[in-house]
């Protein structure tokens, strides 16, 4: 329990933020004024009528660039407590972390070249 | 180092004094950091959508809001109960569930975020050891909501603007995590108080700003693409995709993704100020200030200054990065999908990189300037 010291604030901030939301949405669902006609909830497809939906088979161009962020995200979280732990570790600490970030610069290199990176 | 008011041993000290037992004394204490501070944040937001308003009419030279009270400052108000009274639309063809949590997921982690912004050495939630990691994790939720939203609309325009938003905060991310990566191997401490404390006892000359010029712009440029501000708004951009992930929405629950983007934009700008601008530290150390005017560090009133001059100064640099976040609106035009990948990932990652092991050399180089 020692370790975790002040992550009851956590905790209460959680349930008083999650409050906002709710209360937010249960105060609006008594003064607002109720679903008028099924015409409202038609898609809105800048006025047209729409054509199809939008749960289709879609080319998310973005895929590349999720799977290098994965293995950057990972090696920020990697690097986190190497950064917090710098001042003990000295020059050792230094060339193991450029070796380590030397590595991943060459898989982003060889992302780069292959032309994960490029948006087209 | 003075370190200003108290609050809480104070007040828990007061109660005891009434008869109540310790534990009871703190457990009355435990709400009332954390309403105060979601109160704070929201009067915060609204503070910044009333600058938004007023300082894009200047820009454009117009008078903005001004019958809502004394230069319609209350108009944000207005605006917040209008959409309260604002029917809410669910689309036919939508995903009741995922559309409902959408917002909510956005909306929860931003102002949870806040529990790690330190107003002065004990003016804040809790000094929470991991402290600025918090925020990092905290802030790769928020694309989930986005995404959630922009699928569960069942709109196509929906659909892209979720997608957008997901790839524009996770490309970002990176940087941001790097930046702050810089700060923390100077400080040794992931706890934004101990970054704070580490920037102050040499005034202005001591902030990080003058360390890590490189990773302020980094952080800067990131947070307003994390907070889909111009000129990296193409998640809503209204030429092409109508709103992106917001189309579909009204009344409330549009209102949360609006109040989601006002709270992330005033918690990056203080953030900023905390990591680089040296948070709650007044320009001219104050215990200079206070030795050449022989008040000695215990005075009562010298604490109370400091913690209200404390505040004072995280509002007015944080502020500051609002006012310049705003005009950055009206004067960039908004970058394309392609540039605004290609800057993340060709530009920034590569800079981010090089400014964390730039940093760690000149601390093996310089431990004294670099944070020992």
């Amino acid at each position: 329990m020692f370790a975790l010291s002040g992550y009851e604030y956590l905790l209460g901030f959680l349930i008083l933020c999650s409050l906002v939301p709710a209360l937010a949405l249960s105060a609006s669902k008594v003064l607002r004024p109720s679903n008028r006609g099924p015409e409202r909830r038609t898609t809105y497809e800048s006025g047209m009528e729409p054509v199809g939906g939008a749960w289709i088979q879609f080319n998310i161009r973005y895929y590349m660039f999720a799977l290098v962020f994965v293995v950057f995200d990972v090696e920020t979280v990697f690097l986190y407590p190497w950064a917090v732990a710098f001042h003990k570790l000295g020059v050792l600490g230094f060339v193991e972390a450029l070796i380590f970030i030397a590595i991943l610069i060459v898989g982003l290199v060889y992302a780069w070249r292959k032309g994960a990176l490029e948006w087209s | 180092m003075n370190p200003g008011i108290d609050l809480q041993q104070r007040f828990v000290e007061t109660l005891m004094g009434y008869g109540l037992s310790p534990g009871a004394a703190k457990a009355v204490w435990l709400p009332l950091p954390l309403l105060l501070m979601l109160i704070g944040a929201t009067v915060g937001v609204l503070v910044a959508v009333w600058l938004e308003r007023k300082i894009s009419a200047a820009a454009q030279q117009r008078i903005g809001p001004e019958f809502i009270g004394p230069l319609g400052i209350l108009a944000p108000v207005a605006d917040g109960i209008k959409l309260v009274f604002k029917e809410d639309i669910v689309p036919a063809n939508s995903d009741p569930w995922l559309f409902l949590l959408g917002p909510v997921i956005v909306v929860i982690p931003v102002f949870l975020s806040y529990l790690i912004v330190p107003f002065g050495q004990n003016l804040m939630i809790t000094d929470l050891g991991i402290g600025i990691f918090l925020w990092i994790a905290l802030s790769s939720i928020v694309p989930i909501g986005l995404l959630m939203s922009g699928y569960a609309s069942n709109n196509k325009y929906a659909l892209i603007g979720g997608l957008r938003a997901a790839a524009q905060s996770i490309s970002y991310e990176i940087p941001l995590a790097l930046a702050v990566l810089a700060v923390v191997m100077m400080s040794n401490s992931l706890s934004t108080v101990d970054i704070v404390n580490q920037q102050s006892g040499y005034g202005i000359l001591g902030w990080n700003l003058w360390r890590q010029p490189a990773g302020l712009l980094l952080f800067w440029i990131s947070a307003l693409a994390e907070c889909e501000r111009m000129p990296f708004d193409l998640p809503e951009a209204e030429e092409e995709i109508v709103a992106g992930y917001q189309t579909e929405y009204a009344g409330m629950k549009f209102a949360l993704f609006y109040l989601g983007s006002y709270v992330n934009l005033v918690l990056s700008a203080l953030l900023v100020s905390v990591l680089y601008l040296g948070g709650w530290d007044f320009p001219i150390p104050l215990d200079l200030l206070a030795g050449l005017l022989h008040i000695s560090p215990d005075n009562s009133v010298l604490q109370i200054v400091t913690g209200g001059l404390g505040i004072v100064m995280t509002l007015l640099k944080a502020y500051f990065f609002v006012f310049i976040a705003i005009l950055l609106r009206w004067t960039v035009p908004r970058v394309r999908i392609d540039q605004l990948l290609d800057l993340g990932w060709k530009f920034l990652l590569p800079i981010g990189l090089v400014n964390l092991l730039m940093t760690a050399g000149l601390k093996l180089a310089l431990p004294f300037a670099f944070g020992g």
